[in-house]
């Protein structure tokens, strides 16, 4: 670039090195421009004004003139906060999505886990096959995975009504378990991808030296391979984390399989009821406090397993 | 994905592993595929079924075979209504997720090849969306696009679906790690605009990032369920994934949608299960 030696003055390196850089950044201004407008425009749009929307919206409260008289929307401060935090039915669904993911995320990362490091492992054959079998649930949308579970649980149409008969899987005990083993059933693949490619991602003279000293494969997959792919089981737990406080289509659709799901059954069901009321500004202070906890969540976890690796 | 697979299998023969432990594994893989396909292979076997032989025949083997039938009484069920759904699915997901991967990839681009003031900011604040769940974004996005009245629309579930903020952050360490300092900076002094620099030299590096980024955005705005629940009461503009839904709440009112609902399913699940297979071959990029 010619440009270098527009300040010819200038003794030290430093000095050179910088008019070069910021002549650079505003001769690309416009092309920058171009590149990061379209996708800065629509997540303010979508993603920053409806934040901004729900926490004004959270803010307000209706109030009446008597009981009949003209809703009017005035400014309520934390009215709709402190009636998020009185309301039992919004933290019975926190409580139970959170017992729903501290057994089911487990499971379903763990069944990925061995599924993956078995997929690596010389000891299984038709590597291909089983990879797709284990990936095809994933195909299937929550919804319709649900919907077709729902006939699978019932006494009357499933393949297995010798089991169904006798236990009552839509039943208010067994629920929340088996549309745990949906959501099981459906994502298993798609962890155990995102593991597998981390694991394909290790160079294999890693595993050599202790392959000829004589470790098992069990042993490998311990020691050597579950610490390197640490970060890509963290990302998994953290999508999954995610996933089970937001739970909606599935229960959602075994609504119409059993009475034992309620329209307060999960936080985004509460907030799905509420919102057609219509409490809108309740709803919304609903969303505010779920994607807060949501956020703390995930972002402890993160935090948690990165002090762990270091 | 076959070269990996194939030196993965090389790379391990060291002394050979037990008989004990190969027949303890497959037996894994075994329950486990038992576990993932039996379902799949029941709604397929259900979906050729007349409505008499879907309550009273062996579920996991088929009867009279009626799919065709079954697939052409869905096509006429309502003026083909479920094929509309269908078409509407693959415009939201197909065009959204073309149109996110575009705009995702110019702004990883842009966040790895050029220093502007703000540029990190603006990446945290990206990354920040990241964690946002798509779900409780859904209420919020209504209220905004009610107060603009365009709810119930085709642009209020859209919209919406082109924004990827996961596909920025894979684009910029893409681009970062694949496209070199030096052959922009070459394509600079032949004279190439930025812009052109990108579209031709960039965006071909950058392909298997753009890939995945289309294919993981397909597939979240395909499985999209609460959005369109929540904007949309035409049934015109539903994807089929609500108006499956909606179907099957209907079931116990109207007992023959049934038969409807288990070929559509099938139809649908077909359809993406060839995506599945991309998916699965590009997973190592992500």
């Amino acid at each position: 670039m010619t440009t270098d030696i527009a300040t010819p003055a200038a003794p030290a390196k430093a000095v050179i090195q910088k008019p070069r850089l910021k002549k650079k950044a505003t001769k690309n201004r416009a092309a920058v421009l171009f590149f990061i407008a379209p996708f800065s425009v629509l997540f303010g749009l979508f993603y920053i004004v409806p934040i901004i929307v729900a926490i004004y919206q959270s803010l307000l409260t209706v109030e009446r003139d008597g009981t009949f008289g003209k809703p009017t929307e005035v400014f309520g401060g934390f009215v709709q906060y402190a009636r998020v935090f009185q309301d039992d039915a919004f933290w019975a669904s926190i409580l139970r999505v959170l017992g729903f993911g501290v057994v089911q995320v487990p499971v379903m990362l763990g069944l990925a886990l061995l599924l993956a490091l078995l997929l690596d492992s010389p000891l299984v054959r038709g590597k291909r096959f089983f990879r797709l079998a284990f990936f095809a649930p994933y195909a299937v949308p929550g919804v319709i995975a649900a919907v077709m579970w729902g006939f699978l649980y019932s006494p009357n149409l499933s393949p297995f009504t010798a089991i169904t008969k006798e236990i009552n899987f839509l039943g208010a005990d067994l629920v929340l378990w088996s549309i745990a083993n949906v959501v099981t059933w459906v994502f298993v693949g798609y962890n155990m991808i995102i593991i597998y490619s981390a694991l394909l991602a290790i160079p294999s003279e890693i595993y050599e030296a202790a392959r000829l000293d004589g470790a098992s494969q069990a042993r490998i997959a311990w020691s050597i391979k579950i610490p390197l792919i640490t970060p890509a089981i963290t990302l998994t737990a953290i999508f999954s984390i995610i996933g089970t406080l937001q739970l909606l289509a599935e229960p959602q659709v075994f609504k119409s399989f059993t009475s034992a799901v309620t329209s307060t059954f999960t936080p985004n069901l509460l907030i799905y009821s509420t919102a057609s009321v219509p409490n809108v500004n309740l709803a919304a202070a609903f969303s505010v406090v779920l994607a807060l906890f949501t956020f703390a969540l995930s972002f402890t976890v993160l935090k948690f397993t990165q002090r762990k690796a270091d | 994905m076959s070269a990996p697979t194939t030196s993965a299998t090389k790379k391990h023969q060291g002394p050979r592993e037990s008989l004990f432990s190969r027949s303890g594994a497959m037996l894994v893989m075994a329950i486990c595929t038992f576990y993932f396909l039996v379902p799949i292979w029941w709604l397929f076997v259900a979906a050729t079924k007349d409505r008499g032989d879907f309550t009273s025949s062996a579920p996991l083997w088929f009867a009279d075979f009626n799919l065709i039938e079954n697939i052409v009484n869905l096509a006429n069920y309502r003026d083909g209504l479920f094929f509309q759904w269908m078409l509407n699915s693959i415009l939201y997901a197909g065009a959204g997720a073309a149109v996110a991967t575009l705009f995702a990839t110019m702004m990883g681009y842009a966040l790895a090849k050029y220093s502007f003031p703000g540029r990190e900011t603006l990446f945290n604040v990206v990354l920040g969306g990241v964690l946002v769940p798509a779900t409780a974004l859904a209420l919020p996005l209504f209220l905004v696009f009610s107060q603009v009245g365009a709810t119930n629309t085709f642009w209020s579930v859209f919209l919406p679906s082109i924004v990827s903020p996961f596909g920025v952050y894979l684009a910029r360490i893409y681009a970062t790690s694949s496209v070199p300092d030096e052959l922009v900076e070459a394509a600079r002094i032949d004279g190439s605009g930025e812009i052109r620099t990108f579209f031709t030299v960039a965006t071909r590096l950058m392909t298997p990032a753009m890939v995945t980024i289309f294919l993981f955005q397909f597939v979240t705005i395909w499985n999209n369920f609460f959005l369109p629940l929540i904007m949309l009461r035409d049934e015109k503009l539903f994807p089929v994934t609500l108006g499956l839904y909606i179907w099957n709440s209907q079931v116990n009112q109207i007992p023959e949608i049934r038969a409807y609902v288990s070929s559509a399913h099938c139809c649908r699940s077909s359809r993406s299960s060839s995506l599945s297979s991309a998916c699965s071959a590009s997973g190592a990029v992500g």
